[in-house]
C-alpha cells in the first residue's frame, strides 16, 4: 500500500531540473500585457486629484484603469466587501492600489505607474493600539469575550498572582514566489485564470463579481505555488481580478506579478498582538484564574481578521486546564496593510501568550517551568475516557476548554515524558545552570514548550471538500481535488490515498492541477485541513469506482462481491487474477462508469463563535519541543544551539513529508519570534520591505543539533488512515526558542525578563538592561 | 541603440541583441530566451533564487547586467543534467528531500554546485550551512539541503578519486 511510505514530493524530478512551472513561468500568448498597480504614498486621506496623463503616454502603456473604469464590483475582499481593488477616492494605507496600468512589458508597466501625479488631502492615520482604542476604531461592535467563572473575584482570592504585558510582532510571509496571476480571454466573455492561490474558488468568485458574469464563466487553475503560508488565501484576489479586467477590456492575455517590494508593501501579514495578562495560582503552582486581553492590529480591511482573532482566543489556554478564565479580544482597525492568514491563523499568538504566563508563574515560584506545565495539563485521554465519576473535579470536567469542548485526545503527558528523556532535558538544564554560574558574558538558556492545536476551520461550513477521479480503460488514473499544492506535499499524500484504494503503484496515478471546472465550491487549502478533507473526498470517489468495478467483475466471474480484491497492481475475483489495467478495460467494455466524484464533510463540529461555546474542532494535534540557546549579554547576539522535537501526526500518511513540514515549521516559527521584525514609521510606511531589512532564517540559522521525531500514535477520530493534520501545528514548536532566550536573559538578574517578541538581538540587549545589575 | 553579445549558454553558443543596456541576466534568461527555470525571488540579490553559474562561479543573475557578459559561459538549472542523467547534486536533492515548494530549488542547486567547486566547505555541515546561507528557503528545508550538499560532495569526491585511480 502506498499510504505511510516516505515518498518524496510528487514533482521532485521537475523541481531539480527547473521544469516545474509556476504561474509566471507559463508561456504567454503573443500580445500579452503586463500589469502594475500605482500605489498610495499616504496612510490615510482622500485623493483630491490624480493626473494619469503622463502614465498613459509612457512607452509601452496600452491601458490605464481607475475605479471609475470598473464596470461591476470594485472589491477584492474575502469577507466584508470592504476592500476596493482600486481606491474609490479614500486612502487607507501606504501601498494601497489606486490605479492599474497594462503595458507591453513588466518593466514598462512598473516605470509608468511612477509617473502619476496624485494630490491628497492627508488625514492623521490611526496606527498604534492606543490610537485605535482612543478612536474606537475596530471591527465588530466591541471586544469579544470568551470564558467562564468570576475571574476578578478568583484573582482577588488567589494566594499568588503575576501580571504583565507582552508585545508580539507580526510576520511577513515571504513566499519565495511573489503573488502572480494570468488571465486568458475566451469566447463569449469567458475567462481562464491561472493564479498562485490557496483558494481557487475565491478567485473564481471575485473575478466573476468583477466581470459581472456567473461563476460558470470563469475557470481558475492552480498547479502549484512557490510557498503560500496563508499569504495566498485572500491576497491573490487583486492580481487575478486585475488581469481578468484587462483581458476583458483589451481582448489580450494579461499577466501580473508583484515585485518583491511591492508585494511586501501591498499585501497583509501575520497579525501583531499585545497581550495583557494576570494569573492567580496557589503555592504549588496550580493555576486558579487567568485574565488575558488580546489587542490585535487588523489593518484597514476586515479580511480574515475575525476568525484569526477567534482562533487566538481558542488557543489562549494552550494545553492547560484553567478553572476560571476570561479572554477578551479587541480587533482594531488601523491604517496599515490588512493583516491576513498566516500559518497558525492566530493560534500561535494566543498560545504564546499562555506560555509566557506559565513562564512568568514558574519564575515567580522558582519552580521548574516543565513541572509547572505538567501540573496544569489537561487530563490524559485515558483518564477522560475512563472517568465515570461525574464529580465536581472529575477528569472530564478538567478536560473542558474555556469554550466548552472536551479535550478527549490529550497525549501531552506521555509525549512530554518521552521528549524530556530523549533530549536529556534534566541533564542539560543542570549543565546550562553550571555554565551560567561560570560565565559572565555568554549566557545559555533552555526551555520546553508544548503545543495543542485545534484542527478544523472555525467557520464550520468550510469543513467540506470534493474530488473527481477518472479511471481510464488502460488502468491509468486521473486524480483531481479541491486542495492546492504549495510545497506541503498534499498532492503526493492524496495520490498515495488514491493508489492505496485501487491497490496500484504511484505511477498509475496522475496528479493534476486544481481546477474550478473539475471540482467546484472548494474551501481554501488552509487550517492544515488539506489532507484531512481532500484525502477523504478522494477516498470516497475511488471507493465508488472500485465498488462499481467489483460489482461488475463479480457478476462476470460468478463470484461474490466480497471476493473481489484490489492489491499489488492486480484485481483478484475469486480464483481469477488480472492486472488493474485489464480489470479497467473489462469494466469499460462492460459499460461501467469509471468516473466519480467524492465528497466529505467533517463530522461532529458545531459551535457558536459569538458565545465562544461548542465544538469548533474535530480533534487536536499535539507537539512538544526543547530548545537550547546562547546569548551574548554585551550585544544581544544569539544562536539556537539545539532543538529536539516530538510531534504528533497521527498515523502519518507520509513520514518524510511530515518531518519536512515539522522541521520547516519550527524554523519559521522561531524566525517569527526571534529575527523577523516588521517596522512601520510614524507615517505608516513599512520600512522593512525587502530581505535586506527583514531577516528570515537562512541555512546558517538552523539549530546546530536538530532532532525531529514523530509520535507513534494514531488519530482517535476517524480521519484519513487515522492521520493528523500537520501544516500548522509544528509552527508553534518555535515557541521554545523564544522561551529559551527568555531563560538566558533571566540568568542575567533576579527579576522576570520582560522580553518581547520578536526577541531580536536589540530586544534581548534591551531586556538584559532592564534586569538591573544583579549578576 | 542596440547591443550585441555572444555567450555560451548551457553549452550552446547564443548571439544576443539587446535594445536596452539595463537588462539583467535574469530577465534575459526568463523573458527573452524562454528559460524560466531560474527564479525571481527578490530581484535585488538578497534571496539567491536566481543563482546561476557564470564562468563556473555562482552569481545572482538579477545583479548581473547581460550586456557585460560578452564571451561568458553560463550554466542554468536547465543545463545541469547530462541528457536524462541528473547531476549528482540534483540526485542528492531528491534523495534528501531538499525542498518543499521547490521555488528556491534551482538556485539552491546551482549554488551547491558552485560551493562544491569552490572546495572550501567539504562535507562539514557547518561550513555547508554557512556557504549556502545566501540562498533563502522560506519553507526552511535546510536540513535536507545541507544533507544533499554533503552527500553530493562525497559522491563527487569519490568519483574524482575513482577517475584518478
Amino acid at each position: 500500500m502506498s499510504v505511510a511510505k516516505p515518498l518524496p514530493h510528487d514533482a521532485a524530478p521537475l523541481h531539480v531540473t527547473g521544469q516545474a512551472r509556476y504561474v509566471d513561468d507559463i508561456p504567454l500568448p503573443v500580445g500579452a500585457l503586463h500589469l502594475a498597480f500605482g500605489l498610495s504614498t499616504i496612510a490615510r486621506g482622500r485623493i483630491l486629484s490624480m493626473d494619469l496623463e503622463p502614465v498613459r503616454s509612457a512607452p509601452g502603456v496600452v491601458c490605464v484603469m481607475t475605479s471609475e473604469d470598473l464596470p461591476f464590483a470594485n472589491d477584492v475582499s474575502p469577507s466584508a466587501h470592504d476592500e476596493p481593488l482600486l481606491s474609490d477616492g479614500s486612502v487607507h494605507y501606504v501601498g494601497q492600489p489606486l490605479f492599474l496600468v497594462a503595458a507591453t512589458s513588466h518593466m514598462a508597466a512598473r516605470k509608468a505607474v511612477r509617473l502619476a501625479v496624485v494630490d491628497y488631502a492627508e488625514e492623521t492615520p490611526i496606527l498604534t493600539i492606543e490610537e485605535a482604542l482612543a478612536a474606537d476604531s475596530r471591527f465588530e461592535e466591541g471586544p469579544r469575550v470568551y470564558g467562564r467563572g468570576d475571574v476578578p473575584a478568583a484573582l482577588a482570592r488567589a494566594p499568588r498572582t503575576v501580571s504583565g504585558r507582552f508585545e508580539i510582532g507580526g510576520q511577513e510571509h515571504f513566499y519565495l514566489e511573489s503573488q502572480a496571476a494570468i488571465a486568458l480571454p475566451q469566447e463569449g466573455g469567458d475567462v481562464i485564470v491561472g493564479s498562485s492561490t490557496q483558494h481557487p474558488t475565491e478567485i473564481q468568485h471575485k473575478v466573476a463579481e468583477a466581470l459581472g458574469v456567473p461563476m460558470h464563466s470563469v475557470r481558475v487553475e492552480t498547479r502549484r505555488m512557490g510557498g503560500g503560508f496563508g499569504g495566498k488565501e485572500s491576497q491573490g484576489n487583486a492580481l487575478a481580478v486585475a488581469c481578468a479586467l484587462v483581458a476583458r477590456a483589451t481582448g489580450r492575455a494579461a499577466s501580473m506579478r508583484y515585485d518583491r517590494d511591492d508585494d511586501m508593501v501591498i499585501t497583509g501579514k501575520r497579525h501583531d498582538f499585545r497581550i495583557d495578562y494576570a494569573a492567580g495560582f496557589d503555592d504549588d503552582g496550580r493555576l486558579l484564574a487567568v485574565d488575558v486581553t488580546h489587542y490585535t492590529r487588523c489593518g484597514w480591511g476586515m479580511d480574515l481578521s475575525l476568525p484569526v482573532a477567534d482562533r487566538a482566543m481558542l488557543h489562549a489556554d494552550n494545553a492547560y486546564w484553567i478553572p476560571e478564565i476570561r479572554i477578551t479580544s479587541h480587533r482594531l482597525k488601523t491604517n496599515m496593510q490588512s493583516a491576513t492568514a498566516f500559518r497558525g491563523f492566530g493560534g500561535p499568538q494566543g498560545m504564546i501568550g499562555m506560555e509566557r504566563i506559565m513562564d512568568h508563574v514558574a519564575h515567580d515560584l522558582g519552580l521548574d517551568p516543565v513541572e509547572l506545565r505538567r501540573l496544569n495539563y489537561y487530563p490524559s485521554a485515558q483518564a477522560v475516557s475512563e472517568d465515570a465519576s461525574g464529580g465536581r473535579i472529575s477528569a472530564k470536567m478538567k478536560a473542558l476548554t474555556p469554550y466548552g469542548q472536551v479535550v478527549e485526545d490529550f497525549d501531552l503527558h506521555e509525549m512530554t515524558e518521552a521528549l524530556l528523556a530523549s533530549s536529556d532535558y534534566a541533564g542539560r538544564k543542570a549543565a546550562v545552570a553550571a555554565w551560567n554560574a561560570a560565565n559572565p558574558v555568554i549566557k545559555k538558556g533552555i526551555a520546553f514548550a508544548p503545543v495543542k492545536f485545534g484542527i478544523s476551520f472555525t467557520l464550520t461550513h468550510l469543513n467540506q471538500a470534493g474530488a473527481l477521479v477518472h479511471v481510464y480503460q488502460d488502468g491509468s488514473i486521473h486524480l483531481n481535488h479541491g486542495g492546492t499544492e504549495m510545497g506541503q506535499g498534499l498532492f503526493q499524500k492524496v495520490a498515495q490515498v488514491a493508489a492505496s484504494r485501487f491497490g496500484v503503484g504511484m505511477e498509475a496515478v496522475k496528479i493534476t492541477a486544481t481546477d474550478t471546472a473539475k471540482v467546484p465550491n472548494t474551501s481554501a487549502t488552509a487550517a492544515s485541513s488539506g489532507s484531512d478533507l481532500n484525502g477523504m473526498a478522494v477516498k470516497a470517489a475511488c471507493d465508488t469506482i472500485r465498488e462499481r468495478m467489483a460489482a461488475y467483475l463479480a457478476q462476470v466471474y460468478q463470484a461474490d462481491v466480497t471476493d473481489v480484491h484490489f492489491a499489488d497492481g492486480h484485481v483478484t475475483v475469486g480464483t481469477e487474477r488480472m492486472s488493474f489495467a485489464e480489470a479497467a478495460g473489462k469494466a469499460y467494455a462492460g459499460r461501467i462508469s469509471l468516473s466519480a466524484t467524492g465528497f466529505y464533510k467533517t463530522p461532529k463540529v458545531d459551535w457558536d463563535r459569538i458565545k465562544g461555546d461548542g465544538r469548533p474542532f474535530f480533534y487536536f494535534a499535539y507537539g512538544a519541543s526543547v530548545t537550547e540557546v546562547a546569548i551574548d549579554t554585551l550585544t544581544g547576539e544569539n544562536r539556537i544551539l539545539r532543538a529536539d522535537i516530538l510531534h504528533d501526526a497521527g498515523a502519518s500518511l507520509n513520514p518524510a513529508l511530515d518531518i519536512g513540514q515539522i522541521e520547516g515549521a519550527y524554523v519559521q516559527g522561531a524566525g517569527w519570534l526571534t529575527t523577523e521584525e516588521l517596522v512601520w514609521d510614524d507615517k505608516g510606511r513599512l520600512r522593512t520591505h525587502a530581505p535586506s531589512t527583514y531577516k528570515i532564517p537562512a541555512c546558517s540559522d538552523r539549530p546546530d543539533v536538530f532532532n525531529v521525531a514523530l509520535w507513534d500514535g494514531e488519530n482517535r477520530e476517524d480521519t484519513i488512515y487515522r492521520s493528523k493534520a500537520v501544516g500548522e501545528p509544528p509552527f508553534m514548536l518555535g515557541m521554545s526558542a523564544y522561551l529559551a532566550l527568555s531563560d538566558a536573559v533571566a540568568a542575567c538578574g533576579a527579576g522576570y525578563p520582560a522580553l518581547n517578541a520578536p526577541a531580536t538581538a536589540e530586544e534581548i540587549w534591551r531586556a538584559i538592561g532592564g534586569m538591573g545589575d544583579e549578576l | 541603440m542596440s547591443f550585441s553579445l555572444t555567450l555560451t549558454l548551457n553549452g550552446a553558443q547564443r548571439d544576443i541583441v539587446l535594445d536596452d543596456p539595463r537588462v539583467t541576466l535574469l530577465d534575459l534568461l526568463r523573458d527573452r530566451i524562454g528559460l524560466p527555470g531560474t527564479k525571481k525571488g527578490c530581484d535585488r540579490g538578497q534571496c539567491g533564487a536566481c543563482t546561476v553559474l557564470l564562468n563556473g562561479k555562482r552569481v545572482n543573475a538579477c545583479l548581473a547586467l547581460a550586456v557585460t557578459l560578452d564571451g561568458a559561459e553560463i550554466t542554468t538549472i536547465e543545463g545541469l543534467a547530462d541528457g536524462d542523467t541528473l547531476h549528482p547534486v540534483q540526485d542528492a536533492f531528491i534523495e534528501a528531500d531538499g525542498f518543499q515548494c521547490g521555488y528556491c530549488t534551482p538556485g539552491q542547486i546551482m549554488s551547491a554546485v558552485g560551493l562544491i567547486a569552490e572546495g572550501r566547505a567539504g562535507d562539514d555541515p557547518e561550513r555547508i550551512r554557512e556557504g549556502m546561507s545566501g540562498n533563502i528557503c522560506r519553507c526552511a528545508a535546510y536540513h535536507g539541503i545541507t544533507k544533499a550538499v554533503q552527500e553530493a560532495t562525497r559522491r563527487m569526491d569519490a568519483a574524482t578519486k575513482g577517475d584518478a585511480a
